[in-house]
């Protein structure tokens, strides 16, 4: 079955136009190999999805499955080797300038290492305020009022600007890095792994954190993680890659209860959970 | 009642830092029983790690273990020789970790790293066929397929899932009574992970072998464990058959972790949080390490540590109302 935008539009209850699009989108990476030998590695293959407005789109799958690619294609962090990336209707693959700096400002992401995404000479006060010096220009008493709204949404004192990233903790950090994305009022958040360098008691706050921000500010979320139960918890579609390819879409409650494809079925009854013991763990108890 | 196989009194570890001396562990009680597989779960910074390798005294430099004893199948290992201490790692105690690609030697062959362990570990001297059977047959036993081929490869030909495969059928040289398996699927994609889980199941139950499996993943945990620990900041808060646990946890802090948990269910709720942080070395709070960020504190609970309250059943809680704690605390997150 081919996937395309136009196919795939379960659980959108009027789905309207799609915010951000991608069509027939791959990606070659050419990989060293020795003497010469390299063979290429195709991350993404042939990738066509929308998401819209609103909506908080999950993509999983394992390791080497393709999802931080394609987010980082999407972002135009990466240039795709063929089809289209779509914005607000927009084509916006091969923007440049000034144009895709406009464009970033609309998208913005947050990566999976709090610890490594903050400038660890920068306060936090720096941190968040440079985007919005850059990008809109804001000082003085405005540029202050601006960064405590920012601090108080994502639940950080506004006594903590002036502190530098190491004295915070992981999921204080996860924070700042959030302020500083949603410093420029995107529309659309690329998070990738959010919350797997977390422990479980902060990821839950995170999490909470990030679906209270959806509610309030309408944003759109493209959500990459292998972690299923916590997609679950986040997004409304799921898509499941793999080996570059994207297998299927669909709501996350069909993931839950009935996936078509057999391999998200496979991923879906390997996630360990408390109170249920795995099938390939059953099988063994019966034996 | 039998002994147990492992049993750790008062453990205390204090980290020497420029003069000053922090308690990194502070006082744990755990029990493994022959042939129990015993899950040891906690966030990061609790002492789950630094707990097992004081079992083999592996712990770095920085750390040194001031209190208590380590008593493993009669032994009391706080008081063996160097040299005793080097026959009991990797024989009767093996240990495995999360990261199984970094513990094996790139530039040999992961035949020769397991043959030499087998060589090592045997009690008579073997010959190279009787070592390379040995090899063979463990192989097997970890189900790696052709193992004749795959004795042959260099550790970066393995994928983590089988590299972990290989750490098991190493430790399992040495015919260990007690295995450490420190997080042995945390950097495993949930399939392989799941596939682990039954493999060390299997092994463990096949042999008799009993499994300390240290993880901050309690759906894994919920798999394999028979019974399981708790720790938060340097100690035990609670053990509890695995059921038992997680049906009627009885520890504030256990409370909230499982309802912190995100799981894969249709109905979506709110995930209740833990507020703040877990204490560092620097700021531990006086009397109950959790009372900071409990829902149920009482002024009394800064006071002192709590006991490990038998709650029945071989059921401790380390909290002064435990017992009298609301069950299922969805309105009081």
């Amino acid at each position: 079955m081919t996937i395309t935008a136009e196919s795939v539009k379960p659980g959108i209850p009027e789905a309207g136009k799609p915010l951000i699009e991608a069509r027939d989108l791959v990606k070659r990476f050419r990989a060293g190999g020795s003497f010469g030998h390299g063979h290429d590695v195709i991350a993404v293959k042939n990738v066509s999805l929308a998401v819209y407005p609103g909506e908080a789109f999950g993509l999983v799958g394992e390791s080497g499955s393709g999802k931080t690619t394609l987010g980082r294609l999407l972002l135009r962090l990466e240039e795709p080797t063929s089809g289209q990336i779509l914005y607000d209707d927009k084509d916006i693959t091969h923007l440049r300038g000034s144009e895709l700096r406009q464009l970033r400002s609309a998208i913005q992401i947050v990566f999976q290492d709090p610890y490594q995404a903050l400038n660890p000479w920068m306060t936090i006060r720096q941190a968040i305020s440079e985007p919005l010096k850059l990008f809109r220009g804001l000082k003085g008493a405005e540029l202050d009022r601006e960064l405590a709204n920012l601090l108080e949404m994502v639940g950080l004192p506004v006594s903590s600007q002036k502190r530098l990233p190491r004295e915070f903790s992981g999921g204080q950090r996860q924070r700042i890095c959030l302020a500083r994305a949603l410093a420029l009022k995107p529309s659309l958040l690329v998070l990738d792994e959010p919350t797997s360098a977390l422990d479980v008691s902060v990821q839950a706050q995170i999490i909470n954190l990030l679906r209270e921000l959806q509610r309030e500010l309408n944003l759109t979320y493209v959500f990459i993680s292998h972690d299923l139960a916590v997609v679950g918890q986040v997004c409304d579609r799921v898509g499941i890659m793999r080996y570059g390819e994207l297998l299927e879409i669909t709501t996350r409650d069909q993931f839950i209860t009935n996936p078509a494809n057999a391999y998200s079925r496979t991923l879906r009854d390997a996630v360990p959970e408390v109170g249920k013991l795995l099938p390939l763990m059953q099988a063994q108890e019966e034996a | 009642m039998e002994e147990p196989l492992l049993s750790i009194q008062n453990l205390r570890v204090q980290l020497q830092q420029n003069h000053s001396t922090a308690e990194v562990i502070r006082g744990v009680e755990l029990e493994v029983n022959k042939g129990e597989i015993v899950g040891l779960v906690g966030e990061s910074g609790s002492g789950k790690t630094m707990t097992a390798l004081s079992v083999l005294q592996l712990l770095p430099p920085s750390l040194q273990i001031s209190a208590g004893t380590i008593k493993f199948n009669g032994l009391d290992l706080l008081k063996l020789s160097r040299k005793e201490l080097q026959g009991l790692r990797g024989g009767s105690v093996a240990m495995i970790f999360q990261d199984p690609l970094r513990h094996l030697n790139p530039v040999f062959t992961v035949g020769q790293q397991l043959e030499a362990v087998i060589s090592a570990h045997s009690a008579e001297k073997l010959t190279k066929k009787q070592v390379r059977e040995k090899a063979i047959e463990l192989f097997n036993q970890v189900k790696i397929n052709d193992p004749e081929r795959r004795l042959r490869s260099y550790p970066h030909q393995f994928s983590g899932g089988m590299a972990q495969r290989v750490m098991i059928a190493m430790a399992l040289s040495g015919s260990p009574k007690l295995l450490l398996a420190d997080e042995p699927t945390a950097a495993l994609d949930v399939t392989v992970q799941a596939e682990i889980l039954r493999l060390l199941k299997n092994i463990a139950r096949e042999r008799g072998m009993a499994v300390l499996f240290i993880s901050h993943n309690l759906g894994a945990v919920w798999q394999l464990c028979d019974r399981v620990c708790v720790m938060y900041a340097g100690q035990v808060v609670e053990t509890a058959a695995t059921h038992k646990l997680i049906e009627q946890p009885e520890h504030p802090y256990t409370q909230a972790l499982l309802e912190a948990l995100p799981r894969l269910e249709l109905k979506r709720k709110e995930l209740a949080s833990i507020p703040g942080t877990m204490p560092g070395l620097a700021d531990m709070p006086e009397g109950c390490a959790f009372h900071t960020r409990c829902a149920y504190a009482l002024p009394e609970c800064r006071l002192a540590i709590p006991e490990l309250l038998e709650m029945g059943g071989g059921h401790l809680a380390r909290c002064i109302r435990a017992g009298n704690l609301p069950q299922n605390t969805e309105s009081a997150a």
